[in-house]
């Protein structure tokens, strides 16, 4: 699997650390760790993108879908350690309008 | 019944009046009312006759042989009054019998001649004011006209130069009032050459505009198929010929350039011949052949020169050398051939020629369109490092492609430039895998990576038609309510990550070519919709 997580809690943030890769492969992943983070019933869904290498636009596509989901739920989603060029995606694709972005790695 | 004609014209006329009219109010004389034409021919004598009239004439004291005359008889016409004024015969009153049936008295005659001379001159004035009015709506047409031609026109200019390894390229367009045909185009060949056209189409307004629109498409076509000049003009030639009208032609030079080597081919429609300039002296690139569209068949030969390190390249339309002074002079081949030889760049010629243009013809009108291009072979010639390699259409390798074009442009951008790019370039590989080569594991992928001083270029190319083009562009409000599916971000991020996307045919090959410049500034030449339009790019120069 190109995509593991790690789901921790912080208060009544769930936080989601991700490393590898999201790109087609790294659909079931995903699920799984929205899944393991939303059974706490968080307010909060922090992906934690420090150890992820790549992503490209079927990645975002499933971001997009996480997203999509989170908003359905009332559940806040946070993006932290986004380097600058995904922090840069994340604008251009207008995520970023949706996901508070926290701490962008500098490079 | 009482008509004012005017002369001469065609007017309608209303007889009232008959012998039993019980009462002749106005409803009753518009039921009895017949229309009539009266044609009055310029050369109908009735004219001379009635200019020299002393007023009011009965209808049998006019020429027997006027046509209109007998026409105004046959329609009971009575009576005719002269309505001139300064001289001039502006058109006339043409009366029926009167009411009473009785004939018309000599005071009945001085009242007409009285209204005559008041009638007259504001017949005049209505009449000039028509005229205006028509002239004025004229004028409307024409420039609304050649809003068009002049719209047709810059669609079809380059809105920007291509990066062209090593070499500048400077380029100016100025569309004269009437907006002529003339045409440029800078086509980027799929072997890495570059095909440069200048053209200029007879005529003027719309019917250039859209000759000129042709041609330049049928070139664009051609050069996707053919590359030696020479066949591209044969081919052109013979796809114009059906379509272009009569009296109409286009004259053509087209120049494919080695921008490594600095070969270049050339061959000539009937243009003007390019200028070239190589250490202080100044030659000419001669080719001959017959403008485009005037005869099928037509060969065109093709003729080879090297173009050096520090050589500039001039090429130009008409609208330079034809250009005439207060004195009726023309700026001519000498003049321009000066401004060639005192250049110490492509930008430097192109301003000095506009502004010498400029002082020579100053208080003339631009007679025609003004068009310069002009290239310049940097001192480093081409690109600095080319690299190729191909890949198979399996899924995941479009990450091989990334990491290795990373590889090979590793230290040319910035590092936030090369990761848009690397995105990029994943992207357009992964689209290519499973669109282009549909995922057929036999099928490579072929990606060429080209590295200047200016700028890094990747090419890389399927065997499919095209890229797969979104249906609609990603919007994630619509995503997030469902109305749009998730996926759909590939081209929308390639086209924004990079400074310039193209796409190309290259034989059986669908090649799509991003390039990245080395400087983080965006381009700062965008002639938009300027009538005038002066760019030049420059890359590769030898530091």
């Amino acid at each position: 699997m190109s995509l593991r997580y790690e789901v921790g809690k912080r208060g009544d943030i769930a936080a989601v650390r991700l490393t590898g890769t999201i790109d087609r492969d790294a659909g079931d992943a995903l699920a799984a760790a929205y899944a393991a983070a939303e059974s706490a019933s968080p307010a909060v869904i922090e992906l934690d993108f420090h150890a992820v290498d790549y992503v490209n636009s079927t990645g975002i596509a499933l971001i997009v879908s996480l997203l999509a989901r989170a908003r359905a739920q009332h559940v806040t989603m946070r993006a932290v350690g986004l380097t600058a060029h995904y922090q840069h995606i994340f604008e251009i694709t207008r995520l970023s309008d949706f996901i508070e972005i926290v701490q962008p790695i500098p490079h | 019944m009482t008509e004012m004609l005017e002369a001469p014209a065609t007017v309608e006329k209303q007889r009232r009046g008959t012998r039993r009219a019980p009462r002749p109010t106005e409803p009753a004389l518009q039921a009895r009312a017949a229309a009539i034409d009266v044609q009055i021919e310029a050369s109908d004598p009735l004219l001379v006759f009635l200019q020299s009239a002393p007023g009011p004439l009965e209808i049998g004291a006019l020429p027997a042989f006027s046509p209109a005359a007998a026409r105004m008889k046959e329609q009971g016409v009575q009576m005719v009054v002269p309505l001139i004024t300064s001289g001039e015969l502006v058109g006339l009153l043409a009366l029926g019998a009167r009411l009473s049936e009785r004939t018309y008295s000599r005071t009945d005659k001085r009242l007409l001649d009285s209204l005559a001379r008041y009638a007259a001159p504001a017949l005049r004035l209505g009449q000039l004011m028509r005229d205006q009015e028509k002239e004025a709506r004229e004028r409307e047409r024409i420039e609304q006209e050649l809003h068009v031609a002049q719209l047709i026109q810059q669609q079809f200019l380059p809105a920007e130069l291509p990066e062209l390894g090593g070499w500048h390229v400077s380029a100016f367009y100025r569309p004269a009032r009437t907006v002529g045909g003339d045409f440029y185009d800078i086509i980027e060949l799929a072997d890495g050459r570059v095909m440069v056209v200048t053209g200029d189409v007879t005529d003027k307004g719309v019917p250039a505009a859209l000759v000129m629109a042709s041609t330049h498409a049928l070139l664009r076509s051609t050069a996707a198929v053919v590359t030696a000049p020479g066949e591209v003009l044969r081919r052109v030639n013979d796809l114009l010929i059906p379509q272009i009208p009569m009296n109409m032609f286009v004259t053509c030079l087209v120049l494919v350039v080695d921008l490594e080597t600095g070969r270049t081919q050339f061959a000539n429609a009937g243009h003007n011949l390019p200028f070239v300039l190589r250490g202080g002296q100044v030659t000419r690139l001669e080719a001959r052949g017959m403008p485009l569209g005037l005869m099928p068949g037509s060969v065109y030969d093709e003729h080879e020169a090297e173009i050096e390190p520090d050589d500039i390249i001039l090429l130009y339309s008409d609208g330079i050398t034809e250009q005439h002074d207060t004195d009726g002079e023309m700026f001519g081949f000498d003049r321009t051939a000066a401004l060639v030889a005192a250049a110490t760049s492509g930008d430097d010629l192109v301003d000095r020629s506009v502004d010498a243009l400029g002082a020579f013809s100053a208080g003339v009108e631009q007679e025609d369109d003004i068009t310069l291009v002009t290239l310049q072979r940097g001192r480093s010639g081409g690109y600095h490092d080319t690299a190729s390699f191909t890949v198979p259409s399996a899924p995941g390798n479009e990450r091989e492609v990334m990491d290795r074009v990373a590889a090979i442009v590793d230290g040319a951008l910035s590092h936030d430039r090369l990761e848009a790019l690397k995105t990029a370039v994943s992207e357009t590989a992964m689209n290519a895998i499973e669109h282009g080569n549909r995922g057929d594991a036999d099928l490579d992928v072929t990606v060429l990576v080209r590295r200047t001083a200016a700028s890094v270029v990747v090419e890389i190319g399927d065997y499919g038609r095209g890229r797969r083009h979104e249906a609609d562009i990603p919007d994630i409000d619509l995503k997030l309510a469902g109305l749009q599916p998730a996926r759909g971000w590939g081209l929308f991020l390639v086209e924004r990550l990079v400074d310039r996307v193209e796409e190309l045919t290259a034989g059986d090959r669908h090649v799509v070519r991003l390039a990245m410049s080395v400087s983080d500034g965006p381009g700062d030449d965008d002639p938009g919709g300027e009538a005038v339009a002066h760019m030049s790019t420059r890359e590769g120069e030898a530091p």
